[in-house]
């Protein structure tokens, strides 16, 4: 089978740092991925080199087969490529029904139409309804989106993915921030959207509970390398693990 | 309203748009004389221009200098093919139609040139291209005339002999002024609500997006540098349309009436004032800015004249007519401090749901 997304020997520098060293991976359908890594590993950097935030500058990343590394973002997206990001990025003045809106009419490919008002499109109003429903959002559609609490932002953050309709779904961090409460609603979500066999899912997280009771494997970064790969047992039973991201041997090394 | 997703809010908003359209609509039977009926055209005019400038800096986010060279392109389509054809209905379209091919063309090479680099980048262009215009303008004098501009006929029902019937209406000869009025003031209307159409639609819920965050319009896929740019070219049409129109009002295209950069602060002023990213801004901000700048002189005239015959120091010279400007400014400073987000701004009601 195609992975849906494949990077190789992908890399990126910034002056003499090299935050992403070569990485090689390749992700497919029905599968979640977990990446985890200690803070500064290259997570987010390596996300930004697949959703196209960020030009690599050796290697390549292929999406559903096609060389897409010298592609911008929006065109990626448009071959279904979602990303939440890990800090909130919405559309602060617009509503929270438009700020999802936009995502379906983006997903339905409705650019530049000048003459109908929006309100008729009433497909896209319907789906980007079921979006907000998905993260629970429905009773605030008419709020400002910066008038909105940090957990109720990082909800919409992830119904515009959803809304997107893509093929692969990253999610940078999906539940940092919120509290307690509201965690179970995002990762009851990811669950679901894990079932459909058809998407591959990318999950940067640092709670080791939730990657735990969530992902098919674990890629562990660091210093921007690949440190590890594999099923979730082996890779957390691994020292590496042990000793550079789960802290054992904390008392030793402090 | 099926023109627009979001109607004007707050009540006092919405009496003084429908006021300021109605004062405009009866303007030649409620304020009779050459003079009113110049400011009534006038606040048309400016609307429409600062309407269209709006769907760029308010909508769109991006500062445009080159907003008064497409106003002039239509001036001086509609000008000088009626200088030069002659007068008639097929000159103006002529002129029309030219005019906006080249502001179509413009607004699409300086968008397409600048906007793949920074929103700055196209705010420079704007202004350099937009200069270079006014000296080609000024400099090709066989064409344009140069800084004399051209004084040009207009069709016979728009000139101010004609008469359309012999009888006064409500006290008022109906002739060709009165029809050129009606002519800017339905040709405002309608680019007005075609503007309005466009703001409200998919597409322009798009260049909001893009003023608010554009990385993450990008990361949904949306192509920004596109957008941009058919922005840049839909506000620079609705400018030539202003422009086309004025030149009818005015049977004149020159440099001062056409090009001149006090038109493009008096735009930007009018959008500031009105409140941007609302449209509807851009009518009271017209309509406040152009009867200011018509009627502060007289007022500060009389004011000028009781303080000199009351004896006070200072003042007379102070209030005297030609500090008309200066006061202008203070007006506009106060209105930017006090209220930021403009007339519009300062009357919707206030909550957090969208604007």
């Amino acid at each position: 089978m195609t992975p849906s997304l494949e990077t190789r020997d992908l890399a990126i520098r910034f002056g003499g740092h090299v935050a992403v060293d070569a990485i090689s991976c390749a992700f497919r359908p029905g599968e979640l991925t977990a990446i985890v890594g200690p803070n500064g590993a290259g997570k987010t950097t390596y996300f930004n080199l697949m959703s196209g935030q960020l030009r690599a500058t050796s290697g390549v990343v292929l999406l559903h087969g096609v060389d897409v590394t010298t592609l911008g973002a929006p065109q990626r997206a448009r071959l279904g490529l979602g990303r939440a990001f890990q800090l909130t990025n919405l559309f602060p003045a617009l509503s929270v029904l438009e700020n999802v809106r936009l995502a379906t009419q983006a997903q339905a490919g409705v650019h530049y139409e000048l003459t109908r008002p929006w309100p008729l499109r009433r497909a896209l109003i319907e789906r980007a309804y079921a979006a907000l429903e998905a993260v629970g959002l429905e009773g605030k559609r008419e709020r400002r989106a910066a008038a909105l609490s940090h957990g109720d932002q990082r909800k919409l953050e992830v119904a515009m993915m959803i809304a997107l309709e893509p093929s692969v779904f990253m999610f940078d961090e999906p539940t940092a921030g919120m509290s307690v409460d509201e965690v179970p609603v995002i990762l009851d979500l990811i669950a679901r959207l894990k079932r459909d066999a058809s998407k591959t899912i990318l999950l940067v997280e640092h709670k080791m509970d939730v990657v735990r009771s969530l992902a098919d494997r674990i890629v562990v970064l660091h210093h921007g390398r690949l440190a590890a790969d594999g099923d979730p047992a082996t890779v957390i039973a691994s020292p590496i693990v042990q000793e550079a991201y789960l802290g054992v041997r904390r008392g030793t090394a402090a | 309203m099926i023109l627009s997703g979001r109607p004007p809010r707050g009540r006092t908003l919405q009496a003084l748009v429908i006021a300021v359209t109605l004062a405009l609509a009866l303007a030649p039977f409620l304020f009779p004389g050459v003079k009113p009926l110049n400011v009534a055209a006038k606040v048309c005019v400016y609307a429409l221009l600062g309407a269209s400038y709006d769907l760029l800096l308010g909508y769109a986010g991006m500062v445009s200098f080159a907003h008064v060279m497409f106003f002039g392109v239509g001036s001086y389509g509609v000008g000088l093919a009626l200088y030069g054809l002659g007068p008639s209905w097929g000159a103006v379209a002529l002129g029309l139609a030219a005019g906006l091919a080249v502001s179509t063309l413009l607004a699409l090479a300086i968008g397409l040139f600048s906007l793949r680099v920074q929103a700055i980048f196209f705010t420079m262009v704007t202004l350099a291209v937009s200069y270079a215009f006014n000296v080609l303008a000024s400099q090709l004098d066989w064409l344009t005339g140069g800084e004399d501009g051209r004084s040009f006929r207009v069709p016979e029902i728009l000139q101010p002999g004609f008469r359309l019937i012999d009888r006064e209406a409500f006290g008022v000869a109906l002739g060709g002024r009165q029809v050129s009025y009606y002519l800017v003031l339905v040709g405002c209307v309608v680019v007005f609500l075609a503007l309005l159409r466009i703001v409200n639609s998919p597409f322009g819920r798009v260049l909001e997006a893009i003023r608010e965050n554009p990385f993450r319009a990008e990361a949904l896929g949306y192509r920004i540098v596109f957008h941009r740019t058919l922005a840049t070219c839909l506000a620079a049409a609705g400018a030539t349309f202003a422009g086309a129109l004025n030149a009818l009002w005015l049977r004149y295209v020159g440099p001062d009436t056409a090009l001149a950069g006090s038109i493009q602060i008096a735009t930007l002023v009018v959008v500031v004032i009105g409140g941007m990213g609302t449209l509807y801004g851009a009518i009271l901000g017209a309509a406040l800015f152009v009867v200011a700048q018509n009627y502060l002189q007289t007022l500060l005239g009389a004011v000028s004249t009781a303080a000199g015959d009351a004896g006070l120091p200072l003042l007379p010279g102070l209030f005297h007519p030609d500090r008309w400007l200066l006061w202008l400014g203070l007006l506009f400073i106060l209105a930017v401090y006090f209220a930021p987000a403009g007339l519009v701004g300062a009357l919707s009601r206030e909550d957090d749901t969208t604007p």
